[in-house]
């Protein structure tokens, strides 16, 4: 009976020591790729940050306004910040790579499917981006030639503009990134819908004697007024 | 050839063949033994301009005065393009004028209806006969006309570039076969800003490239619809002033002391005849763009002058005025923020144009019952603060951020 226990014993101390001896070069393994993804990384980080002060990329965020909701957040520079994803992506890369050479039945498609989704990210990542730019670039236009013709409300103009590219880049992001697509796409219409419905009608019947009025005003009356007082600048 | 003169159209059938008759007479009445040429490019005109270029005949010019050409007076008229482009159009002449080998140019805008024979004598004679390479003109403005010119642009290009051109954007000018050859060779037709004040750009290469530059009084000045537009008046004037500041660098970095152009009769004509002018809207414009484009303003001026500007827009009406001293270092600033592309250099010329219409309040609050050499001194006075704070915008220039 002892003899069978002291067998047993015997028999799970030497699968646990194969085991071991098996598992032990892969940790190691999966140890020296981690290490030398961190070192990577962090070159890869260093050379990204030293290419966009080049190319001036924070300055290129100031006028998207990235800058001012970063700061919003208490988040570092928008390059400081890009180039730290970069890191963390990469490094994480590789620490999924080692963790595939432990074996470790079912992760390996978890790993897969975490380096298909990384150029659906970064895709996201350009479309927010761009389309902060986007929208930056043009409700500034729309606040000048308000304010140089004497429009009403040009800063109300102007952000109206910016929400709508900015409504528009986050879904298209969120699309690009398969979250809740159709939610994300439907919202977006009904919004989109109702905003356009409801300035259709505030100006339509609401205002409709008041748009009339400003508009014989602004295009007919006042323009003429104008027109005789301008100086000629050159 | 002798002589070239150039006529740019674009739906001037109104004004074009009066002003071809007077160029015509101009010709024939100083310059009857030279060999001359007119000739008529057009941006694609909808009207019948180029049929009225076609009709105007030499034989209406005989009827209607005692003067004979010695000589045949080609008009030659050509299209460019469907559609208007000054840069296009200036080039295609300046082209002609090379391949004809022309002594002297001048180019004369369709839309000069007061132009007087003498024009032609005033323009091309000092080129033709006293060698000169470009002549610009003066003209009899009244005293509120022309106000981005004598507030920025004149004031800015003198201190700039040392030279006193009082007109550095003329419709009307003339130019040597040399100074022709020169500017054809030269990158002032490579512009990022979309082909507009090529003239403001030849008279700028006229003077960086050391070229006789003489000015000659030619009267009253034609009104142009084309500057009626504060913003694209800003775009052809401060934008291109403001873009040659970069390949110029080195000239206008240089210390220089400014020197007049010899000036064929008076070197200002202002008359004072009162006219309408809504100060009160120049006033509410200039306060409701400085609130309105605060964020854009941070981005272009420094914290100092921001901060005077707003001071000065919480004035009561009575009391508003946009020194020389704070007006002078708005335009550095955004000229140093345009070269630095802080933002979209076009959204900077355009938002320079609130605060202008605050100076020109300013301007016209000062110069209410002033005469022509009041008017002037304020004028020479603004020129002055803008040469004495040079070495400010060398400083901005010259700071990375």
């Amino acid at each position: 009976m002892w003899e069978m226990i002291g067998g047993e014993l015997d028999h799970a101390m030497q699968e646990l020591a194969r085991w071991f001896a098996h598992f032990l070069p892969r940790l190691l393994a999966m140890l020296i790729i981690a290490l030398l993804g961190w070192v990577i990384a962090y070159i890869l980080k260093m050379i990204l940050r030293g290419i966009l002060r080049i190319a001036k990329f924070d300055r290129l965020s100031d006028n998207a306004g990235a800058t001012q909701l970063l700061n919003k957040f208490a988040l570092p520079s928008s390059s400081e910040l890009l180039s730290r994803v970069v890191f963390w992506v990469v490094w994480l890369g590789f620490i999924l790579l080692g963790v595939q050479v432990l074996g470790i039945v079912g992760l390996q498609e978890y790993i897969s499917r975490f380096f298909l989704y990384l150029p659906r990210l970064f895709a996201a990542l350009f479309i927010v981006f761009f389309g902060l730019l986007a929208a930056s670039f043009f409700s500034r236009a729309a606040l000048l030639a308000a304010v140089n013709a004497d429009s009403p409300s040009p800063r109300l103009l102007a952000t109206l503009i910016r929400t709508i590219i900015v409504l528009f880049a986050v879904t298209m992001a969120f699309e690009q990134l398969g979250v809740a697509e159709r939610t994300i796409l439907v919202a977006f219409a009904i919004a989109f819908g109702a905003l356009m419905l409801g300035l259709a009608l505030a100006f339509g019947m609401g205002g409709r004697d008041l748009a009339k009025d400003f508009l014989e005003r602004r295009f007919l009356k006042e323009k003429q007024e104008q027109k005789q007082d301008e100086l000629s600048p050159l | 050839m002798d002589l070239l003169v150039g006529v740019p159209t674009h739906n001037n059938a109104k004004t074009v063949g009066e002003t071809l008759q007077g160029i015509r007479v101009g010709l024939l009445k100083y310059f009857p033994r030279e060999r001359a040429v007119i000739l008529n490019v057009d941006g694609g005109s909808k009207d019948n301009t180029r049929e009225v270029v076609a009709a105007a005949s030499i034989n209406d010019v005989q009827r209607s005065s005692d003067l004979f050409a010695l000589r045949t007076l080609p008009c030659i008229s050509t299209v460019y393009g469907d559609h208007p482009a000054t840069e296009v159009a200036l080039r295609t002449m300046l082209a002609a004028a090379d391949l004809l080998r022309a002594r002297a140019c001048a180019i004369v805008s369709a839309e000069s209806t007061t132009i007087t024979p003498d024009w032609i004598e005033r323009l091309l004679r000092p080129v033709y006969r006293d060698n000169f390479d470009l002549v610009t003109p003066v003209y009899r403005r009244h005293k509120f006309d022309g106000l981005l010119l004598r507030n920025l642009i004149y004031p800015m290009t003198r201190a700039l570039y040392a030279k006193r051109v009082r007109e550095p954007y003329a419709v009307e000018f003339a130019f040597s076969g040399h100074l022709c050859s020169h500017l054809l060779e030269m990158q002032v037709w490579d512009h990022d800003g979309g082909g507009i004040g090529t003239e403001m750009r030849m008279t700028i290469a006229a003077i960086t490239g050391g070229f006789r530059l003489h000015q000659t009084f030619l009267g009253t000045k034609p009104q142009l619809d084309r500057t009626s537009d504060l913003v694209a008046a800003m775009r052809q004037t401060v934008g291109t002033l403001f873009w040659s500041l970069e390949p110029n660098f080195q000239y206008w970095s240089a210390n220089r002391a400014t020197e007049s152009i010899p000036t064929c009769g008076p070197e200002y004509d202002l008359s004072k005849e009162p006219i309408r002018v809504n100060r009160k809207r120049l006033y509410q414009l200039f306060s409701s763009g400085v609130a309105e484009l605060g964020p854009v303003l941070q981005s272009i001026l420094s914290a100092q002058t921001l901060a005077e500007v707003q001071s000065i827009a919480k004035l009561a009406e009575e009391d508003f005025r946009y020194p020389h001293e704070l007006w002078v270092k708005t335009a550095y600033e955004f000229a140093s923020s345009y070269h630095k592309s802080v933002i979209n250099r076009d959204h900077i010329i355009q938002a320079l144009a609130p605060l202008y219409r605050g100076k020109v309040y300013t301007f016209l609050l000062e110069n209410r019952d002033a005469s022509a050499e009041e008017v002037e001194a304020n004028v020479e006075d603004l020129c002055l603060t803008f040469e004495r704070l040079k070495p400010y915008l060398l400083d901005l220039w010259n700071t990375r951020e």
